[in-house]
C-alpha cells in the first residue's frame, strides 16, 4: 500500500511524497502556483520552457539531454497547466526507480538536483534570460497556441471556455495569447520570473520508492536556493452561480468535414468544496461522463446523431462543457436531444443500472488513479491548488453514500450559458 | 502454466498454449488496484485479402475495423453497457496488423474476462444493426480525415510503399464500408477470430492459472483452420514516391520523413531490428542527438518533433516528423547527417549513453499494463517475447546500427509527406 505525506518546507512551500513501490519510475514534480490573468498568462507560460532550454551546469539541450541520458532516460518536461483560476507552471519529471539501474546507481538526489537547477540556476547572459532562447521559445509557444486549431474536438471546447468567461480569469486560456507571448521581452520575462520565485505558491510531489525523509532531503538540497519568502500566493477562484436570462449562442465555420456542438454550463455553485459535488460528479458520469451515459446511449448509439458526445466538469469553477461531434444540418437536433437527456435527470429518469454503473466507474477511475503516478499527481495538484486534503479513497467513499435525489437535485441546478458551434465553410 | 522470470526488469510471466490453440500470457501485479486483460486477433487492416478453405475472397477496405465496432453487439444487447455497468473501462482498437478488445477494472475482474471473452467470441450482428453502424462510422472517418496528423502519415505510406496494404487507411472510406454486409463480417469473423489465431494477455493482482480456466470455460473446446493472408507482390526497396504534398486548414506545414527498410524475419530478429531501430534513430536524430539540437537552435523543428521504428508483417520503416517551416531542409539535413555517421561512425560515448536513455524509457514503459499486455500479443505474432528486449539489449552493437543507417537512411528510400496550410499562408 502506499504512503501519502504532505509537509511545508517553508513558507508557501509544500512537498506532498508517495511512497510505494510498485513503479518502475520516479515521478517528481515542481510547480508554481500563481493567479491565471490575461496580462500575465503568456509570460508565466513561457518561462518553464525558457528554463528548460539551459542552466548554469547544462548550458544547452545537448548538454541537458546527455545528463538525462545518464539517468537512463529520465525525461524533464516543461508543464503549464490550468487548475480552475489558477496558472501551475513548472517541471514534472519521471525517471528509472533506483531499483532498477543496471549498477545500483542513485537517481532520486541527480534528478533532483538537476531539476532544481533548471528552475533556479538558468543559463543567463548579460544577467538576464538568454535573447537567442527567449525568442526560440516565444517563437515555439506561438506555434503551440496557433496549432490549437489543428484538434477541432479540443479547440471546440477551448473557444466556448473563452466566449463563456469572457470576463473572468478563467476564459484566460493557460499559454496565454499570441499577441502577449509576441511582445515578451527577455527583461520583461526575467523580472517575472523572479517575481515568481518569490511569489508563487511551490508545490513539490514524489512518488516513488524513497521515503519521505530521502525526498525532503532531496528537494531540500535542490531548493536551497529558493528565496524564503512570507508572502507567497494563495489560489483562488470566482464562482459565478448562475447562468445570463438566455443562452449566448456563437457560431463560426472552418474547412472542416465534421461540426463540432459545445454546450457550456454553469453548475449553480456546485464546486469541489462543496460536499454535494459527489452528486454533481454522479449527475454528470450519468449525463455525459462515461459510455454508459445518456448521452453515449442515446444520441451517439440509439439515435447516431454523432460520433462522439460526453461531458466533462471544471470542478474549481463551477461549469461543465457538454462536447459533441455532428453532421452540420444536425445542429437543431442534436441541441434538442442533449437538453431532453438532461431533463430526462432532472426528471429523475435514471435506472438503476445507470446509477450503479456511474458510481462503479467513478469509483473504479479514482481507484485506478493509484495504479498511476501522473494521474495522481494531477490529482493532487489540483487539490493542492484547492486547498483540500481527501485522497482519492475519500472521495471514492462519498459516491458510495450519492441518492438518486441528490442526482436529480444537482441536475436541476445546471443552467445552460453559452452555445458554441464548429461548422464547415459551405454550411 | 510455465513461468517465465524477467529478473532484470523485475517482471515475472506466466505462459501456455490452451488446447484450443490460445495463448494466454498473464503478468501478476503484486500491489496495484487494477487488471488490464487484452484479447487480439492477429488481424487488421491491412488483411483484406485471404484464403479460407481453399477459396480466396478480397473484403473491402475498413472491413476488420468494422468488425470490431460490430463485436460489442450482443444477444442480450451491447457488451460495452455490461463492462461499463460493472466499473469496468473496455475498449478496443483496429491497426494495421491486429485487432485488439481490453478493459481495465478494479473491481469484478473474473466476471469482466468472461464478458470480454464471451462478446468477442460469439459474433452476432443483423443486417440492420449493421447498417446502422454505418453512419456511426462515416462520422468516425469523416473526424479521422479532418486530422492532419493522420493525413500526413497516411500520405507518407502511400509515398514509401507502391501496393502494401499498409498504404489503405484501417477505418476505409466512406465508399468501401458501403460495401460491407452481415455476411462479409461473419465470413471474416470464421477466417480470424478462431482462439488458435488469438491470444489473451493480462495484467494485475491475479491468480494466473485462474485466467486459463476462464478461457477454458468460455472459449470453444477445439481450435479451427485460420485463413491465410496476402499482401500482395514483394516492395521493391526503393519508394514510390520521394514527395507528397498536400493542403489543410494547420498553421504550421506538418511532415513525416520517412525511410524504407526491410522487414526482420519472423522470430527474436524482429525485436532485435526494433532495438536497432529505436537506437539508429536516437544517434540519428533523436533528443540528444547533435542533429536534433542544430535544427532546434535553428528553428527548423519544434518539440512536437517525434521519431519512431515502425514495423509490420511485410513492412519496416524509420520515420520522423512534426512542425516545421521547411520540412526539405529537415529531410536534407537528416541525410547528410546520416552520410557523416556512414563516414564518421557513432561515437562510442554517445552511443553507451544513448543505449543507458533508451533501456531506462522502455523499463519505466513497463509501468503501463496496456504497453506490457499489447507488447507482449504484437511480440507473440511476430514470434518473439516482448520482455526479452532486456536481455537483448547488450547485445546489439554500434557496427550494427551504423549498417542500418547506411543501407536505410539513403535517397532513393527516403520519402517525405507534407501538409502545407491552405492557400499557402504562414511559410
Amino acid at each position: 500500500m502506499s504512503q501519502v505525506t504532505r509537509r511545508e518546507l517553508s513558507p508557501g512551500v509544500w512537498l506532498r511524497a508517495v511512497h510505494t513501490e510498485k513503479f518502475k519510475s520516479a515521478y517528481l514534480s515542481f510547480t508554481l502556483l500563481t493567479p491565471l490573468n490575461r496580462k500575465t498568462a503568456g509570460l508565466n507560460a513561457l518561462i518553464p520552457y525558457v528554463l528548460r532550454r539551459g542552466s548554469v551546469g547544462h548550458p544547452d539541450m545537448e548538454s541537458l539531454s546527455a545528463a538525462l541520458d545518464e539517468l537512463y532516460g529520465g525525461a524533464i518536461e516543461a508543464a503549464v497547466r490550468k487548475k480552475g483560476e489558477t496558472q501551475c507552471i513548472g517541471f514534472a519529471a519521471s525517471f528509472l526507480d533506483d531499483a532498477y539501474t543496471l549498477d545500483g546507481e542513485k537517481i532520486l538526489e541527480s534528478a533532483a538536483s538537476l531539476m532544481g537547477e533548471l528552475l533556479l540556476f538558468p543559463y543567463t547572459e548579460n544577467g538576464g534570460f538568454s535573447p537567442a532562447y527567449t525568442e526560440g521559445e516565444k517563437a515555439n509557444l506561438i506555434d503551440r497556441i496557433r496549432s490549437q486549431v489543428n484538434d477541432k474536438r479540443s479547440y471546440a471546447n477551448q473557444r466556448l471556455t473563452q466566449e463563456m468567461c469572457r470576463y473572468e480569469a478563467f476564459g484566460t486560456d493557460r499559454f496565454g495569447d499570441e499577441e502577449s507571448v509576441a511582445a515578451v521581452t527577455p527583461e520583461a520575462l526575467w523580472e517575472q520570473y523572479q517575481k515568481l520565485l518569490r511569489e508563487a505558491g511551490v508545490e513539490i510531489y514524489y512518488c516513488g520508492s524513497a521515503r519521505a525523509d530521502r525526498v525532503e532531503a532531496a528537494v531540500r538540497i535542490a531548493l536551497a536556493a529558493l528565496p524564503e519568502s512570507q508572502k507567497r500566493q494563495e489560489p483562488s477562484c470566482e464562482v459565478r452561480v448562475t447562468a445570463g436570462f438566455s443562452p449566448n449562442v456563437v457560431e463560426e465555420s472552418m474547412d472542416v468535414t465534421q461540426g463540432k456542438l459545445v454546450l457550456g454550463f454553469r453548475t449553480g455553485g456546485q464546486t469541489c468544496w462543496e460536499t454535494e459535488f459527489s452528486a454533481l460528479s454522479m449527475c454528470n458520469a450519468i449525463f455525459g461522463g462515461t459510455t454508459l451515459s445518456k448521452l453515449f446511449m442515446n444520441v451517439r448509439e440509439k439515435l447516431s446523431l454523432c460520433y462522439y458526445a460526453s461531458s466533462v466538469l471544471e470542478p474549481r469553477k463551477g461549469i461543465m462543457l457538454v462536447s459533441s461531434g455532428i453532421e452540420f444540418d444536425q445542429y437543431q437536433t442534436a441541441k434538442t436531444e442533449i437538453l431532453m437527456q438532461l431533463e430526462a435527470i432532472r426528471c429523475g429518469e435514471i435506472e438503476d443500472w445507470e446509477m450503479e454503473g456511474a458510481r462503479r466507474t467513478l469509483i473504479g477511475a479514482y481507484r485506478a488513479m493509484l495504479d498511476d503516478q501522473s494521474r495522481q499527481e494531477e490529482f493532487w495538484l489540483g487539490q493542492a491548488v484547492a486547498e483540500l486534503s481527501e485522497g482519492p479513497e475519500e472521495l471514492a467513499s462519498r459516491l458510495e453514500k450519492v441518492t438518486l435525489e441528490q442526482v436529480k437535485h444537482s441536475a436541476r441546478k445546471l443552467e445552460l450559458d453559452t452555445i458554441y458551434f464548429l461548422k464547415g465553410k459551405e454550411g | 502454466m510455465e513461468k517465465v522470470e524477467f529478473g532484470k526488469v523485475g517482471e515475472r510471466m506466466y505462459r501456455e498454449q490452451l488446447e484450443n490453440g490460445l495463448n494466454v500470457f498473464v503478468f501478476p501485479k503484486p500491489g496495484f488496484q487494477k487488471g488490464y486483460a487484452f484479447f487480439a486477433t492477429n488481424y487488421g487492416g491491412m488483411d483484406m485479402r485471404f484464403c479460407l478453405n481453399g477459396e480466396w475472397q478480397d473484403t473491402p477496405a475498413g472491413v476488420a475495423h468494422y468488425l470490431e465496432h460490430k463485436m460489442f453487439d450482443t444477444q442480450e444487447g451491447n457488451a460495452l453497457q455490461e463492462l461499463a455497468a460493472n466499473g469496468a473501462s473496455p475498449n478496443a482498437f483496429t491497426s494495421s496488423a491486429i485487432t485488439g478488445y481490453y478493459f481495465e477494472s478494479t473491481e469484478k475482474f473474473e466476471e469482466n474476462l468472461r464478458i470480454l471473452l464471451s462478446f468477442v467470441s460469439v459474433p452476432w450482428f443483423t443486417q440492420e444493426s449493421v447498417d446502422k453502424e454505418q453512419g456511426i462510422i462515416g462520422q468516425e472517418i469523416g473526424m479521422i480525415e479532418d486530422s492532419p496528423d493522420w493525413k500526413v502519415f497516411m500520405n507518407l505510406m502511400a509515398a514509401l510503399y507502391e501496393s502494401h496494404p499498409i498504404r489503405v487507411s484501417v477505418a476505409g472510406s466512406v465508399e468501401s464500408i458501403s460495401h460491407i454486409t452481415a455476411e462479409t463480417l461473419y465470413a471474416c469473423h470464421k477466417a480470424f477470430y478462431d482462439p488458435a489465431n488469438m491470444v489473451l494477455c493480462v495484467a494485475g493482482s491475479v491468480e494466473p492459472e485462474e485466467i486459463c480456466a476462464i478461457a477454458r470455460e468460455i472459449l470453444p473446446k477445439q481450435a479451427g483452420p485460420i485463413a491465410e493472408k496476402s499482401y500482395g507482390p514483394a516492395e521493391p526497396p526503393h519508394v514510390a514516391q520521394a514527395l507528397i504534398e498536400t493542403e489543410m486548414e494547420v498553421s504550421l506545414p506538418l511532415f513525416q520523413v520517412g525511410f524504407k527498410g526491410e522487414s526482420a524475419p519472423k522470430g527474436e530478429a524482429v525485436l532485435r531490428q526494433q532495438l536497432l531501430g529505436e537506437l539508429a534513430l536516437e544517434a540519428l536524430l533523436g533528443n540528444s542527438s547533435p542533429l536534433y539540437a542544430r535544427l532546434y537552435r535553428e528553428g527548423l523543428i519544434n518539440q512536437n518533433f517525434s521519431y519512431g521504428y515502425e514495423s509490420d508483417p511485410g513492412c519496416a520503416f524509420l520515420c520522423a516528423g512534426g512542425e516545421s517551416k521547411d520540412p526539405q531542409r529537415v529531410k536534407e539535413a537528416i541525410l547528410e547527417e546520416a552520410g557523416r555517421i556512414v563516414r564518421e561512425g557513432i561515437s562510442e560515448a554517445l552511443w553507451k549513453r544513448l543505449k543507458k536513455g533508451v533501456y531506462g524509457n522502455k523499463v519505466r514503459g513497463l509501468n503501463s499494463f496496456e504497453n506490457l499486455c499489447v507488447g507482449q500479443a504484437k511480440a507473440f505474432f511476430a514470434g518473439t517475447d516482448f520482455l526479452r528486449f532486456a536481455e537483448l539489449f547488450a547485445s546489439v552493437s554500434r557496427e550494427e546500427a551504423q549498417e542500418l543507417i547506411a543501407s536505410w537512411v539513403v535517397p532513393e528510400r527516403t520519402a517525405l509527406s507534407i501538409v502545407r496550410p491552405t492557400g499557402g499562408g504562414a511559410a
